[in-house]
């Protein structure tokens, strides 16, 4: 067992973890933070994309102890006290989700998207989230939110 | 209380009253549920297609830390039963026992033949390596034609052929017969993952007296009798709980084995259990869609009028047969007519074993593949006669002045209008200039062809009229129940029996509730997915939750306001006919006296002022079953750029203008047909099941089964026409599967339309590069 | 799915990991780096490692250092950090173009360079960058550090030149110096998806032909493969007026390759689309 120090969405956790334990079951099974899903083995996906130390990773692919001293945020830990992320909202406008098991995922890969370039084109944002799958939507709406979060996180700062 | 009426909430582009939770990570799937004391589930696959199991040791797995049980087919082959199948096609289909774990054989590989139950997942895992089992291979049957050949193994007693199913109108011999042209062709449709986003999960538990299941399932009520048949724990201890449930796309509409086992193992332990699936474990026994083999033939005449269809099946159900397996091709049989009028048709399909995955229902379900082989023939048609797409189908198809109309296929498509929709879609699409761009890379021989595929589909949709599904021995009804119920507050709540998984019932149901009851959108709740809450439904599958539930909840709404009429006119003191209900309120006609339907909740609650005899409650419940299907059409058209170099296809535009009817949320809608333009895509491009010589799958995770990313697909131009539909009040006609049924054809047909003067008439799907690259070379596709 | 159980270390420094690892001698120990590609082998149990070093927090293993005659690239550093090094895009621009294309963004923010490179997946998009660029990788060995050229570090199919005991540590980029050309041309069948084939180009232009090129071909072998005969045919070859003379020189460009058979294509497949693709990446990198 491996004692590790990780805060999840703003709260410090201490924790004994066997060395093998993803850092996705260790949010989920341990911390109970079941917002996070998991939808494969092989990190395609995306499902269960956190940010950790600000950048997005698919938590099924990172181990606990490799957590260990990091900062992770999770899709529980967007909104604040001012209520729904940008990213969030856009999502819910633009008709982004339906069955709503890759959204988690995909709204923490496209916050990340948008820290690196805060005005995608439509291009950049489809190869930007190449590594998140979605089965409902067609991709259409995705696109269109996160253009719209793009620029409401830009006309926020 | 004003007098301007709100606006009508159905047509509204409402956003999702389910996406809070969903953006938020407050969703409860399954896997998020943990109970005290709960114990979970890992089971051990077989790792051969065909074999005898000749010995099975599980004591050293029992010894393993944290591991509470372990159990082998054998063990619990008194109590497991067999997995049922509901549609049994022909009165002399073979239907072979289908234990949830394997006895004595196992007949594909990931079929469960023993697990373990310990008290965390990860003990769970490491227990499985500890059992020991022997098997004595037997020859793998992978190739439907071979399993029927004379001599083949036997997948089960009794032979490989599970059923023959005919269907036919008219004399198709007649047809053919002297028939200027005859276009024969024989298409595969691969076999594809279904690949929902959220693995299947299964929470069961008991009080030692009744029986809670949760499950990922398209199903919850349909899966409560089968659990109850299956496991003989009668139906009133059983509970089965659909939660937030991710995608489904037909692979949940299942009774699988695991939801038996878990029940059972919490049966025998007396704890809380789960199962959680793993991709690569879903990959091998989730159920798999399409695996077809298409043999279709159009009589016609020198100018392209057809005079008939012709159309044999060659149907791989896989190992056994499960919940609707051998129903789905028949879903398809009477859609091989497509949007045409002919004199003849005549329709085989042949059931076959395997030692594969079963098949069964995936979006669409026996649609896409009818719909693939008439759009596909109607184009070689078009070749083969000279003339373009389009022209041969604006010869052939039903004209809007002709609805409603009989066609061969045995059904009455009661409205649509297919002209328009293709009007509609030229004009958005830009044909002439494509065409024209078309022309000139052919003239210099350009290494990238530009190739338009044409798709004018129709489809049934609405599962079902009981009545129907009855004649074609389906072991159930399709009709639809809601329940409306008016709360004391002028609050609504709505209990439904669909089911949904991503399709924004309680969104739609509100907006239909809202405009039948004239309260607030946001007045309403929707219950669904539990049958302690909602304890009658058929579920969600086949396009059917607004066709046959919304019209369900219509109906009560009726109800509820004919009972909120008789309460309003006591207290207004005046006769029921003198009331007219608008904006929510009942209104005396010719006075400013009125009640708003609240108010009448209200004094309804309190009874102290009811009419005489009346019950104090308003609310009501329907069952609606549909008379007949409804019919979706529309045109999709597809422009894709092929490398000739690299035998890469990209699609370069897509324009889609459905015909769904009515639309009670255009953003609903809008979803539905971008998310199934890009399935049909997928299968047209990308995905397949591949088993190896030896029944292995090649395919079991998502780095070889490849599901198209937002960087692999383009945007989608949609649009609609509205012929409304006559079978419903609502005049609606469904849209879960309308994308993934025109698609799949139009960017075929766009792929050879391309390779046209290469000589190229097909290629089989998915079209890889690969693929597309060796019939360019001559090859083989 | 779920890893079996494994020991776990996280040495701080080379030296403390190589001393862990040398006291290991004989159990079956692997170094986790960013872990993209071990974890889901160990996720499907198709690994089962005794232990695991941690490798990934060691600083002197991360960063980009620009040195006169080459870039050095630490092992640890993650493929992000390469994408974005202003020194990478500068002096090694290759090392960018391709690394960009390496899984997606996720992965890259964790995978690393060194990691890529000891994993020696010939379907990987780096040991080709390694191949054309003739990068030389640095490696701890029990008696202090080894050079090894990248034409002798990938052996066979995930298997490198490392001795149990050595611990990649980083690799010299070669600067190339004025007048060359780069690019990846990396195909596949989704943007997730591995290279069916990919080829990394270095061209150098002089007065309007080509005057050198190095190209080495992903996924065409056990190993990633140079093709030198295509390489042996550019010099001379104009850039500019039509491109029948490159595709000629290119048209050996699959010569000496045993590209493997899977679900994405046979050989004779990838040995077409090694030439089409040398075309594209050559004339890519040329303009």
């Amino acid at each position: 067992m491996s004692r590790i120090t990780v805060t999840v969405d703003g709260t410090k956790y201490e924790e004994e973890v066997e060395p093998r334990l993803l850092l996705v079951h260790f949010l989920r099974d341990r911390l109970g933070r079941t917002g996070t899903p998991i939808g494969c083995d092989t990190s395609n996906c995306g499902a269960c994309t956190v940010l950790m130390d600000g950048r997005s990773v698919k938590s099924c692919s990172v181990l606990a102890v490799q957590a260990d001293g990091a900062d992770i945020l999770t899709i529980e830990g967007l909104a604040g006290s001012g209520g729904w992320h940008p990213m969030q909202r856009a999502f819910h406008e633009e008709h982004a989700l339906q069955c709503g098991y890759c959204t988690p995922g995909m709204i923490m890969a496209s916050i990340d998207l948008v820290q690196d370039n805060p005005d995608p084109s439509e291009e950049e944002i489809r190869s930007g989230l190449e590594g998140n799958l979605c089965r409902c939507t067609g991709y259409c709406n995705i696109v269109r939110a996160v253009r719209k979060g793009a620029q409401e996180l830009g006309a926020a700062q | 209380m004003t007098d301007t009426l709100p606006e009508a909430e159905i047509g509204r582009a409402r956003r999702r009253k389910e996406d809070g939770r969903l953006i938020t990570g407050r969703t409860l799937w399954t896997d998020n549920i943990q109970l005290p004391g709960m114990l979970y589930i890992a089971f051990l696959r077989s790792p051969m297609a065909h074999a005898r199991i000749t010995r099975v040791d599980t004591s050293a797995a029992k010894t393993q830390p944290g591991v509470v049980a372990v159990f082998s087919g054998q063990d619990l082959a008194d109590e497991q039963g067999s997995l049922p199948c509901a549609w049994p096609v022909t009165e002399d289909i073979v239907i072979p026992d289908h234990p949830p774990m394997a006895v004595g054989t196992v007949r594909y590989v990931g079929e469960a033949v023993a697990c373990v139950v310990a008290t965390d997942r990860y003990k769970a895992a490491d227990a499985l390596d500890a059992i020991e089992i022997d098997y004595e291979p037997l020859p793998a049957v992978l190739d439907m034609n071979e399993a029927l050949a004379e001599g083949a193994t036997p997948v089960h007693e009794g032979g490989n052929r599970s059923f023959t199913w005919q269907f036919g109108t008219g004399d198709v011999d007649a047809a053919f017969r002297d028939a200027p042209v005859v276009i024969e062709r024989t298409y595969v449709q691969q076999r594809l993952i279904p690949s929902a986003m959220e693995p299947r999960a299964v929470v069961a538990q008991t009080d030692g007296d009744t029986y809670t299941v949760h499950s990922a399932t398209q199903i919850p009520h349909v899966l409560r009798v089968m659990l109850a048949a299956t496991t003989g724990i009668p139906e009133h201890k059983l509970r089965v709980v659909a939660p937030d449930v991710g995608g489904g796309f037909g692979s949940k509409l299942q009774v699988t084995a695991e939801e038996v086992l878990a029940l059972l193992i919490t049966k025998r332990l007396g704890r809380p259990v789960k199962w959680t699936e793993s991709r690569s474990e879903g990959n091998l026994t989730v159920h798999h869609g399409r695996d077809q083999i298409q043999r279709i033939s159009l009589a016609a005449s020198a100018d392209g009028v057809l005079r008939g269809v012709k159309v044999d099946l060659l149907a791989d159900m896989g190992a056994y047969l499960m919940l609707v397996t051998p129903g789905i091709p028949l879903l398809g049989a009477f859609m091989y007519t497509g949007v045409y009028k002919m004199d003849a048709y005549d329709f085989t399909c042949t059931g076959v074993f395997t030692t594969k995955m079963p098949t069964d229902a995936y979006r669409g379900a026996g649609r896409p593949e009818a719909t693939y082989a008439i759009e596909r023939a109607m184009d070689e048609l078009a070749h083969e006669i000279g003339v373009d797409p389009l022209e041969i189908r604006r010869r052939n198809w039903i004209k809007h002045e002709e609805f409603p109309y009989a066609t061969a296929g045995g059904l009455t498509y009661d409205s649509g209008n297919y002209e328009a929709a293709t009007d509609r879609a030229l004009a958005l699409f830009g044909y002439d200039k494509l065409r024209a761009e078309q022309s000139d890379r052919r003239d210099r021989n350009d290494s990238v062809q530009l190739g338009i595929g044409v798709s004018t589909y129709t489809e049934m949709c609405g599962l079902a009229p009981s009545r129907v599904l009855g004649s074609l021995r389906y072991g159930a009804g399709g009709w639809e129940h809601a329940t409306v119920r008016m709360l004391p507050t002028g609050k609504v709540e709505v209990v439904t029996g669909t089911s949904p998984h991503g399709q924004g019932h309680e969104t739609a149901w509100s907006q239909i509730v809202a405009d039948a009851l004239g309260v607030p959108f946001e007045d309403v709740a929707v219950l669904h997915g539990d049958t302690a809450s909602a304890p009658r439904g058929m579920d969600t599958y086949g396009s059917r939750s607004l066709v046959v539930g919304g019209i369900a909840v219509l109906q009560a709404c009726e109800k509820v306001k004919e009972n909120a009429r008789q309460v309003a006119a006591h207290l207004l003191e005046c006769s029921p006919d003198d009331l007219e209900f608008t904006g929510g309120a009942f209104r005396v006609r010719g006075t400013g006296a009125a009640k708003t339907i609240q108010e009448v909740a209200l004094a309804t609650f309190a009874a102290h002022n009811l009419p005489d005899g009346f019950e104090p409650q308003l609310d009501a419940g329907s069952t609606f079953d549909p008379e007949a299907f409804s019919f979706p059409h529309g045109t999709h058209l597809c422009a894709i750029e092929v490398d000739t170099e690299t035998g890469e296809s990209k699609i370069r535009s897509y324009v889609a203008v459905d015909d769904i009817g009515n639309v009670v949320n255009p953003l609903i809608v809008e979803g539905q047909v971008h998310g199934g333009i890009a399935q049909g895509i997928a299968q047209a491009l990308y995905e397949e099941a591949v088993y190896d010589t030896d029944g292995n799958l090649l395919t079991t995770t998502m780095a070889d089964y490849l599901i198209p990313s937002a960087a692999d697909l383009p945007d989608f131009t949609t649009d609609r026409t509205v012929t409304p539909a006559t079978s419903n009040p609502l005049g609606v006609k469904g849209v879960g599967e309308a994308g993934t049924i025109a698609s799949t054809p139009a960017v075929v047909n766009a792929i050879v339309d391309a390779l046209s003067p290469y000589g190229i008439r097909d290629v089989a799907m998915p079209c890889t590069p690969e693929r597309v690259w060796r019939a360019i070379q001559g090859g083989t596709s | 799915m779920i890893p079996a159980t494994f020991e776990y270390v996280r040495p701080t420094t080379v030296e403390e990991a190589a001393q862990i690892l040398r006291n290991a001698a004989g159990d079956d120990v692997k170094l986790l780096a960013g872990g993209q590609s071990l974890l889901p082998l160990l996720r499907l149990r198709l690994a089962y490692p005794a232990a695991l070093i941690d490798i990934g927090r060691i600083d002197e293993l991360r960063g980009v250092r620009d040195e006169p005659d080459h870039v050095y690239i630490a092992a640890m550093t993650t493929h992000d950090e390469v994408v974005k090094s202003a020194v990478v895009q500068e002096q090694c621009p290759l090392v960018a173009l391709a690394t960009a294309q390496v899984a997606d963004p996720a992965v890259r923010h964790r995978g690393t360079f060194g990691g890529s490179m000891a994993h020696a997946d010939p379907a990987g998009d780096l040991p080709a960058v390694a191949l054309a660029l003739d990068m030389t990788f640095v490696v701890l060995s029990a008696d202090g550090t080894r050079e090894i050229p990248a034409a002798e570090f990938f052996v066979d199919y995930l298997e490198t030149a490392l001795e149990p005991g050595e611990i990649l540590l980083g690799a010299k980029v070669p600067k190339l110096g004025p007048g060359w050309g780069f690019h990846y041309e990396k195909f596949h069948r989704t943007a997730q998806a591995w290279a069916i084939v990919g080829v990394a180009a270095a061209v150098k232009r002089d007065n309007g032909t080509i005057s050198e090129g190095r190209i080495a071909l992903t996924n065409m072998g056990t190993v990633p493969v140079r093709a030198f005969a295509a390489e042996r045919r550019l010099p001379g070859v104009p850039i500019t007026n039509g491109y029948g003379e490159l595709r000629e020189a290119v048209s050996v460009a699959a010569e000496g390759t045993d590209p493997p058979t899977d679900l994405h294509g046979r050989p004779d497949y990838r040995r077409h689309l090694a030439v089409v693709l040398t075309e594209r990446a050559v004339r890519q990198a040329a303009v």
